[in-house]
């Protein structure tokens, strides 16, 4: 399914070449942008890219869903956990239902568990983006598979404010995906029998010593990212390498 | 919108001692931890730093060492650390380090005083003294327990009635009948009434009525003193009711006088203990002296288990328990003597059979094998009566197994020609064992020097251990050996994952809570018995004793009393377990089987008879 997906999309938003210079980015991203939270959150503006990772601040950040698409699906549930490499932060973590404009599948309830009667009753996406962006601000955020999180909140806001955003992630399924897909094709693998090891976060956690958590709440999600990224450096860089080797 | 840490309660909510909190306080607690990961063999903790959390064991497991690089213990999943350094001036004492991938959540300090100070359980639970966790458990449990915190004094309800020793059995027979009673306390006519001792001189009951007055045909002018039993066995006001029920199983009596400053104050029948106590040790008893042969007897042996459960459903501590196991023991024993005797006739010489080990100790549990021995006479002349003592030890060792005492594997039994000696043989011995400490010796003492006198002339027992203690307590040499012998024996670090950690980090999947626990706990309270010149043989009595004569850092007597009492109450529980479901009771246990609540306070009392092993090494 993330592979269909991955396929069909391009990453609109991969800055390829200015990925290490996210600060220059957002400053011209300020000058640009109308409304006035989006140009708060800008204006906090964002580490260098030769930071440390020791001294990055990080936000987990998981969205629940109406469905996968973000052309036609709207977000339904939003998870912050604010994290250091030394310390997840559950105190100052944030999770909203928000009411999407877009109908609650069968399909969907079944996963988060989030019904149409909790969402009529939530506030629109609106009315909590000013929180929303303040959490963000200054961090950089950390997502398990980017496109979800990072293109659901560009569409949600180009629908809303006519206006998107743009901000570097740390995408710690590319990161597994890094380690595990790398090297031969899917063709070549297939041929030599390698079953392709799962990049999902449970899977991805689970390699790493860390405990089944129930998946599909934004902020359980949220907080078993931030621990997955803590694990994915303690194993593979050091509290040195800068932040420019995972961003995206 | 209150953000709400799902998976994190979950997790909170299955350990103690957070699983009997309020939803609210959890709530609030899961909501303020932070979290952090640790990869496999970084250091989490080192000496001296400062730390501002309680950590608490999501996943993986840490190692907690010692500064000089010893392993203190090896933690899992739900287990706490740090709570000493946060009582301890936010400074950490024993280091810790991540043995596999862990992630550990952590409990922030003001949420960590707030749950101290408002839980009492919380901060017993997390106490840096963890022996006094232990002692809560240990008399928590105890205030549960009537039979063994009801004072005999509770059972009296009327003064007791006496006479002189000169009226007739016809005066005493009325007396009883007016007053309603089933004894009479005979008093010394010739002595004046407000003389403190002795005043008591005998008693006589019902039942002498029938069987010493009638069943001959006495006159009834007979006087009271003819029929009445002297040698009085009484107690103290102070006793317990699982004394008195002892006194009565191990005498075999149905009345027991209990005294105030040697003056009686009542007398307990045996039908008054019998409602505390409703069908237990008591009939298991009798019907061991009914038993007319051996088959008998065997086929009995099968409720020895069965009382053993009892007692064990209705929460006796390990004390009443292993005592009533004993009396059963030396109640079998003791047919056992005199069905011999009946067999092979009068013994030539006067004899002592003596118990040895746990039964002496009064500490006997349901998988035990017999330790038995024999004083003889010093009139005992090998080739004239020998051939006596063989058929009758033959007799009783092999009518023992038949009851399910299994035969000594180390042949410590009377059916030995080495331990079957006279009175002043065993002087001997004991003194050369005394003096002359070698290994095999000190392996004898372990044994033989917890002995009680079952039949015949068991006085000579209590000399003989008397003659032992007086000859060991001055002995420093002796005791520095013992003392190094105790240490043979050494308890497990504790538990880690469902594994028995050992000292040196190795993992086993049972313990032998006899071998590894109650054996050298016995151990180390025997040093110090006789070094105080304590002449009890239970555990419990000698630590009294041990306590009393002061000779302990305070609060480590106490302490030693209650990791007795719960390890032992802990191998109590699962042999009953074993037994109810149909298992051979044995002594090991898998750490799968303990519940959180015995895990934790097992590896408490372990740490406490492990301090006491170290306190002997320099103390003797």
């Amino acid at each position: 399914m993330f592979r269909a997906l991955l396929n069909r999309r391009k990453d609109r938003l991969a800055l390829a070449g200015d990925r290490d210079d996210w600060p220059r980015e957002f400053a011209r991203l300020e000058q640009d942008a109308v409304d006035f939270r989006l140009r708060n959150f800008y204006e906090a503006g964002v580490v260098d890219a030769d930071t440390p990772l020791k001294d990055v601040p990080f936000v987990a950040m998981d969205f629940e869903t109406t469905g996968l698409n973000p052309a036609r699906d709207d977000i339904v549930s939003v998870g912050l956990v604010p994290f250091s490499l030394d310390r997840i932060r559950c105190r100052e973590s944030r999770h909203w239902i928000v009411n999407p404009r877009q109908p609650l599948a069968e399909q969907s309830v079944v996963i988060h568990g989030i019904t149409h009667s909790d969402v009529s009753n939530a506030p629109d996406l609106m009315r909590i983006l000013e929180l929303l962006l303040e959490s963000l601000a200054g961090k950089v955020v950390v997502v398990h598979y980017r496109r979800i999180e990072r293109e659901f909140l560009n569409t949600a806001m180009q629908a809303r404010l006519a206006e998107g955003i743009s901000f570097p992630v740390v995408d710690t399924m590319d990161l597994e995906a890094r380690l595990h897909r790398t090297g031969r094709s899917g063709f070549v693998a297939r041929l030599k029998g390698d079953k392709p090891v799962s990049i999902r976060l449970a899977d991805s956690r689970t390699r790493y010593g860390l405990p089944y958590y129930q998946p599909h709440h934004a902020l359980t999600d949220a907080l078993a990212t931030a621990e997955l990224l803590q694990a994915q450096i303690a194993n593979r860089f050091t509290p040195e390498t800068p932040i420019s080797e995972i961003w995206r | 919108m209150e953000a709400e840490q799902i998976e994190i309660l979950g997790f909170l909510s299955q350990f103690e001692p957070f699983s009997n909190m309020p939803e609210e306080t959890l709530e609030s607690v899961a909501r303020q931890i932070e979290v952090s990961y640790y990869r496999a063999g970084s250091q989490i903790y080192d000496y001296g730093d400062e730390i501002h959390d309680l950590c608490m064991i999501r996943s993986g497991a840490v190692e907690v060492y010692r500064r000089s690089g010893k392993l203190h213990d090896r933690l899992s999943e739900g287990d706490l650390f740090g709570q000493m350094g946060l009582l301890m001036k936010n400074r950490v004492p024993l280091p810790s380090r991540a043995l596999e991938d862990t992630l550990i959540y952590f409990i922030p300090e003001a949420v960590f005083t707030e749950l101290f100070e408002e839980f009492p359980s919380f901060a017993d639970f997390v106490e840096v003294q963890d022996r006094t966790r232990l002692s809560k458990v240990v008399s928590d449990k105890e205030d549960m327990n009537d039979l063994t915190t009801a004072k005999v004094t509770t059972l009296i309800n009327r003064e007791p009635v006496m006479l002189e020793a000169t009226a007739t059995i016809q005066r005493a027979a009325e007396m009883m009948t007016t007053e309603g009673v089933s004894s009479l306390l005979i008093t010394d006519a010739d002595k004046p009434q407000d003389r403190e001792e002795d005043l008591v001189i005998g008693i006589i009951t019902d039942r002498d009525l029938r069987t010493r007055v009638l069943a001959i045909a006495l006159p009834l002018d007979t006087p009271v003193s003819e029929i009445m039993s002297s040698n009085l066995v009484t107690l103290d006001d102070n006793a317990y009711v699982f004394e008195a029920m002892l006194a009565m199983l191990r005498y075999n009596l149905h009345h027991l006088p209990i005294l105030r400053h040697n003056r009686p104050i009542g007398v307990i029948a045996l039908s008054d203990i019998v409602r505390y106590e409703s069908q237990s040790s008591l009939y298991m008893v009798s019907g061991i002296f009914r038993a007319q042969n051996v088959e008998e007897l065997s086929a009995m042996s099968e409720e020895v288990k069965s009382c053993f459960q009892r007692m064990v459903q209705e929460d006796a501590n390990s004390h009443m328990i292993g005592s009533a196991m004993a009396v059963i023991g030396r109640s079998f024993k003791q047919r056992l003597c005199e069905l011999a005797e009946e067999q092979f006739g009068e013994p030539p010489v006067p004899y002592c059979f003596l118990a040895l080990g746990s039964m002496a100790r009064d500490e006997q549990l349901i998988v035990t094998d017999q330790d038995n021995a024999l004083i003889l006479d010093d009139q005992f002349r090998p080739e004239l009566h020998d051939e006596y003592f063989v058929k009758l030890s033959a007799f009783v060792s092999d009518g023992l197994a038949q009851c399910g005492y299994s035969y000594c594997k180390g042949e410590i039994m009377a059916t030995n020609p080495t331990w079957r000696k006279t009175r002043s043989e065993w002087e001997r011995c004991f003194a050369d064992w005394i003096d002359n400490p070698d290994a095999e010796a000190l392996l004898n003492c372990s044994i033989f020097f917890d002995l009680d006198g079952v039949w015949g002339e068991t006085s000579w027992a209590e000399q003989l251990y008397r003659f032992i203690v007086l000859r060991a307590r001055g002995n420093k040499r002796f005791l520095a050996c013992l003392a190094r012998n105790a240490l043979n024996r050494t308890p497990p670090l504790g538990f880690f994952k469902n594994f028995v950690m050992e000292q040196d980090g190795r993992h086993n999947n049972s313990i032998n809570l006899k071998r590894r626990g109650t054996a050298p706990l016995a151990d180390v309270i025997r040093v110090h018995a006789l070094a105080a010149g304590s002449t009890a043989q239970n555990s419990f009595e000698r630590l009294n004793d041990v306590i009393e004569a002061d000779i302990l850092p305070h609060g480590r007597g106490p302490d030693l009393r209650d990791a007795l009492e719960f390890i032992s109450l802990v191998r109590i529980r699962h042999q009953a377990l074993d037994l109810e479901e149909g298992r051979e009771p044995d002594n090991n246990i898998e750490p799968e089987n303990m519940s959180e609540f015995e895990r934790r306070n097992l590896k408490d009392a372990f740490q406490i008879l492990s301090n006491a092993q170290k306190l002997l090494k320099f103390r003797y």
